[in-house]
């Protein structure tokens, strides 16, 4: 067994322990299980929005993205601060209407301002269909980083089903108080290794950033810059504004708001989390230096360039700790989307087709359904040939479908009906899914757009066409009834 | 405050705009990208405004925690 290999099971044994201490004298009902009684104050609520949005995504992700795609990698730092933006203004509401009426979820959210249980359904199976991506995208990380820690001992299946059975031992003993220790913890060390990456590798192979760039630019021309097509101004725009859109629409971000304790909380936190954002920064350098030194990654395997880096540069009891806190990132958000999505899957799908069930049975229901969701995941992950950021990506196209009627649901005299709400929402879904699984883009489908409006980004079509359609069922069915 | 929240505006206007405007490498601006120095310049800057934003915003005073 290495070195770096200890260290990973090391961290992952103080894990489950600190999850097994964060649960002792609580009763485990299911509001507490899922969003921690409401009663987290600013900083443990900063610790876990920021914990999600800090996850494998960003940290073999980014780094990966850097390395195999160059400046289109630049939108993950620019549409955080434009979401944060957003939400000093739409979260304060979500959240006084959530605590007035008990909700636990974010399907209960629609259901009750449209006062139909039937979009509720609708949102929690969009949030579950968007969740999957998402968790997969965090098993790939767990896998990869076992994988390159063990150097070569342990398969990269192995690695993935062992990542798979530690997230949902976690959460079925935890639920989110062992999430928001381990966030804690996760943030921490991230922070260090981020920082400690980013600077010591430019620095080490090539003397600084300038000279680092100064390398990549003449051997790589245009790769600094977004492309004239493809990834261009047009993709990165649309891209942009669809994931700032999308970036509190995730059924786990919404689930997590419900735990602050005072609506201040987020309007702070939009304050603090753009500088937050920064860490980003050093996840490029990282992937940058890569490009140069570890060359040849291609595909998929770009995701594989901040380790392969260090398993180069570093001692291997290094290459544990940077692995420990890659394990971290992957875990908490892991655990985050396994506790959403069982919520969803149980409070939201079964109790509304068995309404009769008792509170116990539907907690019972949502920590059985979290093993049969690992399960499907590690399915996923196992047959998937997609790179980390896709993954995301693809998730982003579907929630951000939510958006426009939630924030018509916060308007003071709602123009969207019920109606309205189902079939933009239904469209907005149906276009991502048809593109994204026949893997057609606005290029193929109208190839005489002008050159600029080709590389846009397919979630913002579905996001206009999901708009146009509620905006015209709406009308039709206002006017029924009025004249009813 | 209410002139105060269209401060809001800005950094839609510099990332989305500003950004395909600024889409190259020269000069490098603290040993990055200039396309790249621009959007980090932006996340500071909506730090900066939304802290204007939070002190000028009612809503978060009279609130039994004072804020200074």
């Amino acid at each position: 067994m290495s070195a770096a290999l200890i260290i990973i099971v090391a961290t992952i044994a103080i894990v489950l322990c600190l999850g097994l201490l964060a649960r002792r004298g609580k009763d485990m009902n299911l509001e507490q299980w899922s969003v921690g009684g409401r009663g987290f104050g600013t900083i443990l609520v900063f610790v876990l929005m920021a914990g999600e949005i800090y996850t494998t995504f960003t940290f073999l992700g980014g780094s990966g993205f850097a390395y195999g795609h160059g400046a289109p990698v630049f939108y993950i730092l620019s549409y955080g601060c434009l979401a944060y933006i957003i939400s000093y203004w739409m979260l304060p509401p979500i959240w006084r209407y959530a605590k007035q009426h008990r909700l636990i979820a974010q399907p209960d959210f629609f259901a009750h301002k449209y006062d139909s249980p039937a979009l509720g359904i609708l949102v929690a199976l969009v949030g579950i269909v968007a969740l999957i991506p998402y968790l997969v995208l965090q098993l790939k990380g767990l896998g990869i980083i076992v994988d390159a820690a063990a150097y070569g001992a342990i398969s990269p299946t192995l690695a993935i089903w062992i990542g798979a059975a530690v997230v949902t031992v976690y959460v079925m003993v935890s639920g989110v108080h062992g999430s928001a220790w381990t966030a804690v913890l996760k943030d921490t060390l991230i922070l260090a290794v981020v920082l400690f990456l980013g600077i010591y590798l430019p620095i080490h192979y090539y003397g600084g950033y300038g000279p680092m760039f100064t390398a990549i630019d003449a051997a790589k021309p245009g790769f600094l810059t977004l492309p004239a097509r493809g990834e261009s101004v047009a993709w990165f725009d649309s891209t942009v504004l669809l994931t700032a859109l999308g970036f509190y629409m995730w059924p786990h971000s919404f689930g997590s708001l419900f735990t602050a304790k005072e609506e201040r909380a987020f309007r702070r936190n939009a304050v603090m989390m753009p500088v937050y954002q920064l860490i980003l920064l050093f996840v490029f350098f990282v992937g940058f230096a890569a490009i140069l030194k570890v060359p040849g990654l291609k595909g998929p395997e770009i995701d594989l360039s901040l380790l392969r880096l260090s398993v180069q540069t570093f001692d291997p009891w290094f290459v544990g700790v940077i692995g420990a806190a890659g394990v971290l990132t992957a875990l908490v958000p892991g655990s985050m989307i396994m506790i959403a999505a069982a919520t969803l899957l149980a409070n939201n799908i079964f109790r509304a087709v068995r309404p009769q069930a008792s509170d116990a049975t539907v907690s019972l229901v949502a920590k059985s359904l979290v093993p049969v969701i690992a399960l499907v995941s590690v399915v996923f992950t196992l047959r998937g040939g997609a790179t980390i950021v896709a993954l995301l990506l693809m998730g982003y196209a579907f929630v951000t479908q939510l958006f426009p009627t939630l924030i018509a649901s916060l308007l003071p005299r709602n123009p969207v009906t019920r109606e309205g709400a189902f079939a933009g929402i239904c469209v907005g879904v149906a276009t991502v899914a048809a593109t994204s699984l026949t893997h057609t883009t606005v290029a193929m489908l109208l190839p005489s757009l002008p050159a600029a409006l080709l590389d846009l980004n397919i979630g913002i079509v579905a996001l206009v066409l999901n708009v146009v359609t509620m905006g015209a069922v709406s009308a039709v069915t206002r006017r029924r009834t009025a004249f009813a | 405050m209410a002139f105060v929240k269209w401060l809001a505006v800005l950094p839609f206007l510099g990332i989305l705009v500003g950004v395909p405007l600024l889409n190259q490498v020269q000069p490098l601006v603290l040993g990055m990208p200039l396309i790249l120095a621009w959007i980090v310049m932006w996340i500071v800057l909506t730090a900066v405004i939304m802290g204007i934003i939070y002190l000028c915003d009612p809503a978060n005073r009279d609130m039994a925690e004072p804020r200074a």
